[in-house]
């Protein structure tokens, strides 16, 4: 590694162990996190040395090809959706001032509560041939052609309604911070509000908006719930088609490698794009900024656009959920599902604690060691969300069971003791997977900001003696406050939802609201997984709430 | 000072909460890996605590995982017994060594041949019948045959199916190919295909609805998702026909389970698989969701009673398992996604 980049580190720890002088404690710390993360991702590309030629065969003569242009298709279109989606409502309500704009400001994160599939499910129950719209329509006018729903077209629209609320937010924080005196100067130079948009603001708020819509496309890799409701096949269809049809888990883990060997190559080209330019703020932010005022007709333009996308995306979902519940689900609710919603809760906020917390870390260490290394190091911590879930769930799983196998059978060698598992089935080994999971939601909004921080601001506080862990906790932190809830707050959310970590390594009996989704919809009850669903959106909520009032402040 | 103590407290509280939480499982009596789900399965180890005072500890999943998990844990798995649907998914787990053949004469006498194992690895405890279903408005019982009679062309555009990334189809498929050969199977589904009128549903329910709403004529699906449906809104014009019985007869496939190689409780494991295939136990086993009941000698639910009784397919289900990866390879060929 590049020692020279580490000065501060290296004559810090005079006394240490040479590897601490070398790599410097943040460096050391990020990579203890990297390994982490590193163990269940190369027990999934530790497949490659297994070939297996005869299912590859298969799979290249007949169905990659579609997968590949099934896939690319879906991220082509989700990408650009959510982000003209999420960038002009993050503008509209961050910026500019219209009716309903306080209310829109948080409702239109709601969508971010409901889990994907279940708004494909509704989806697809309403649009479809059997669905409600289409029937009424035969009954009234003959039969019609309707687009079908269950296409290319429906998935995408689908996905970007589920996700467009990743980009909103972390674009939002992004306008809503952006100093004033960047868009005064815009002005003053003779730009207008559109030219100061197009010039100025997008631009500084890019590497918010590029976290946030990665964050998408890894979400879109990694989906497979949403995708099975439309029949759609796309990469992932075929890591499940290769595990549990074709009952190969090395193929299965050789085609979930190709796509962290392409998510890493898209990352690492991002970041590179990104290092050489700076987005460090000047001025403050917020508080002094004045609205664009959108008088008339061009108010209640927009007020009507946010309404829509409200009401597709989340209204008309969580309508759809609650009748259900009330038709078919009402005799379900039981005192259990205080359990159910306890666990879920406990859950998601451990997750989310320590995702904030080694977030952070990396993102110090990011800023403290700028050379390759390390950038390499901090984007391969974040490679697990581009995994589907069940492919790191096997990956976390095994290397945990290898290593209880092992105390258990030492312990009998040469203790002549009998113990159980010691790791397996607890929450730490759930905690583990799944901040593997989620590090880079995390991670994306800390780091997000914490790159608007000035350099300088360091130095002055360092020329004060303020260094180290002092400095991040006295001078950062407080600035990065706002990142880190809104990265804990998104970890939360997905965590929430979060279904095939959950099940496999969870402790016995330990069931969370997912797990309830997944025990009804796996035997197609899809009407009476509404309870736990509408329970998963009701909780999801509450920290959606706090999201903006933070955002407000 | 205040600062730092929060500081801290950040860094540390939740790796303490997780010491207080993450008290390890402590095996009591049985466990058991199960994909037939909560719902459908806690009924019955309930009424057998109740019975047996034996304690049941339990953990659901996709089958797929729990085999993975048990391959993992090897001899030290705290699994006794695993419980799966499909005859595809209990063949796989027999063959990466995960089960263990038990000699039972009260399962053996409970349970007829082709419904298990020949090596007693695994046995079926509940059936599950795959057979047609037509929209009877359209169609009458006469225009029907079975499956093959599906891919003639006089049902272009008239045949909606589900998904056959379902193992319930893969299996159907298998059957096919065992009974056809692979050539005339492959015909087979690309006939499907051809008369789909619609892309493949995702689940069975969705495809009989699409039936009754006249999107298709016929399709193919389980019966309990007919007996589920039709609970659920009686005047669906949605009838059952019961195909191939002037062939081979109806596709049956089987719920069933095994006791793990490394079970720590094998004979209350084999006490419990005895109990499972008899008696009360067996219509607890099938009645829940509407299935049919392994063991001739217990009567299946009214409801489904109701629906007249069939020839079943009587090739040995193991044939599904054997011939699964082939049936895939063929539906991924013939374009049937």
């Amino acid at each position: 590694m590049d020692v020279s980049t580490t000065p501060i580190a290296s004559s810090s720890g005079a006394g240490r162990l040479s590897v601490l002088r070398t790599l410097g404690p943040w460096r050391l710390v990020a990579l203890l996190i990297t390994l982490l993360v590193l163990v269940p991702i190369s027990v999934v590309l530790s497949s490659l040395l297994n070939p297996e030629p005869e299912i590859w065969n298969h799979l290249v003569e007949n169905v990659l090809a579609d997968l590949a242009i099934n896939t690319l298709w879906l991220i082509a279109g989700v990408a650009s959706g959510t982000l003209v989606l999420g960038v002009s409502l993050a503008w509209l309500t961050a910026v500019c001032q219209f009716p309903g704009r306080r209310l829109f400001a948080w409702a239109l994160l709601l969508p971010l509560a409901v889990p994907a599939y279940v708004t494909a499910f509704v989806a697809v129950g309403l649009l479809d041939f059997t669905g409600p719209l289409q029937t009424w329509w035969r009954a009234e006018f003959g039969l019609e052609q309707f687009p079908e729903i269950r296409s290319r077209g429906g998935v995408i629209a689908v996905m970007i309604l589920a996700f467009y609320p990743y980009v909103y937010l972390i674009a939002r924080n992004a306008f809503q911070t952006q100093g004033q005196r960047a868009m005064e100067a815009a002005q003053s130079l003779g730009l207008n509000r559109w030219g100061g948009f197009w010039r100025v603001s997008l631009p500084m708020a890019r590497p918010w908006i590029v976290g946030g819509v990665m964050l998408v496309v890894m979400e879109c890799l990694a989906d497979f719930g949403t995708v099975a409701v439309f029949n759609y096949d796309t990469f992932t269809s075929g890591i499940y088609k290769a595990w549990y049809s074709l009952f190969s888990l090395p193929a299965a883990s050789q085609l979930a490698s190709l796509l962290v060997i392409i998510v890493f190559a898209i990352l690492l080209l991002e970041q590179q794009a990104r290092a050489r330019m700076s987005y460090t703020q000047i001025g403050r932010g917020a508080a002094q900024q004045q609205r664009i005022q959108l008088h008339g007709w061009r108010g209640w333009l927009v007020t009507l656009y946010a309404s829509v996308i409200l009401l597709i995306a989340f209204i008309v979902p969580v309508m759809q959920l609650l009748l259900w519940t009330m038709e078919y689900a009402l005799n379900d609710l039981d005192a259990r599902y205080f359990q159910f919603l306890w666990h879920s809760l406990l859950l998601a906020t451990l997750t989310a604690v320590a995702v904030g917390m080694t977030a952070l870390v990396l993102a110090y260490a990011g800023r403290r060691h700028r050379d390759l290394p390390t950038r390499v190091l901090i984007r391969v911590s974040t490679m697990g969300y581009a995994l589907p879930g069940p492919v790191l769930a096997v990956g976390t799983f095994i290397p945990i069971a290898w290593f209880d196998n092992l105390l258990i059978d030492t312990a009998q060698q040469w203790f002549n003791l009998e113990i159980s598992q010691l790791l397996q089935g607890t929450l730490i080994t759930m905690l583990l997977a799944l901040i593997v999971r989620f590090q880079a939601v995390g991670f994306s909004s800390i780091d997000g900001h914490m790159q608007r921080i000035t350099t300088s601001v360091d130095d002055a506080a360092r020329s004060l003696g303020c260094s180290g862990l002092n400095l991040l906790r006295r001078i950062h932190l407080p600035i990065l406050s706002g990142g880190i809830f809104t990265g804990m707050m998104l970890v939360f959310v997905d965590v929430m939802k979060e279904m095939p970590i959950t099940l496999m390594t969870r402790p016995f009996g330990w069931d969370t609201l997912a797990v309830r989704i997944f025990e009804l919809t796996s035997e197609g009850e899809w009407q009476r997984a509404a309870l736990p669903a509408i329970a998963i959106v009701i909780a999801g909520l509450l920290p959606t709430l706090l999201l903006t009032r933070h955002a407000e402040r | 000072m205040i600062t730092r103590i929060r500081f801290t407290t950040f860094f540390f509280a939740p790796l303490a909460l997780c010491a207080v939480f993450s008290a390890p499982l402590q095996a009591e009596e049985l466990v058991v890996y199960t994909a037939r789900n909560e719902q459908l399965i806690k009924p019955l180890f309930d009424a057998y605590t109740k019975e047996t005072g034996v304690k049941i500890t339990f953990v659901t999943d996709k089958e797929g995982a729990l085999m993975q998990r048990l391959k993992s844990e090897g001899r030290n798995t705290p699994a006794d017994m695993l419980i799966t649907v499909d005859a595809g998914n209990l063949w796989q787990a027999a063959q990466e060594g995960l089960l263990k053949p038990v000699k039972s004469e009260v399962v053996e006498k409970n349970i007829p041949a082709h419904l298990r194992d020949p090596n007693n690895q695994w046995f079926g405890l509940s059936v599950r019948a795959r057979t047609l279903f037509y929209n009877t408005q359209k169609l009458k019982p006469a225009d029907l045959k079975g499956y093959e009679d599906l891919a003639d062309p006089k049902w272009k555009g008239r045949l909606c199916l589900r998904t056959s990334k379902k193992v319930y189809n893969q299996s159907l498929v298998a059957m096919m190919i065992a009974e056809h050969g692979a050539v005339k199977a492959e015909q087979i589904v690309r006939g499907w295909v051809d008369n789909l009128a619609t892309q493949p549903f995702p689940d069975d329910t969705k495809m009989m609805e699409a039936v009754a709403a006249g999107q298709c004529d016929v399709g193919i699906a389980n019966t309990y998702y007919y007996g589920r449906l039709m609970e659920k809104s009686p005047k669906l014009p949605l009838g059952i026909f019961w195909a191939n019985q002037e062939g081979s007869g109806v596709h049956v496939n089987i719920s069933g389970a095994g006791v793990t190689k490394f079970a720590k409780h094998e004979k209350e494991a084999v006490k419990l698989l005895e109990w499972l295939s008899s008696g009360k136990a067996q219509n607890l086993f099938a009645d829940v969701n509407l299935e049919f009941p392994a063991n001739p000698q217990i009567k299946p639910d009214a409801t489904v009673a109701a629906w007249g009784t069939f020839k079943g397919n009587s090739i040995n289900v193991v044939k599904a398992g054997e011939l699964q990866v082939e049936a895939v390879k063929l539906m991924d060929r013939a374009g049937y996604k």
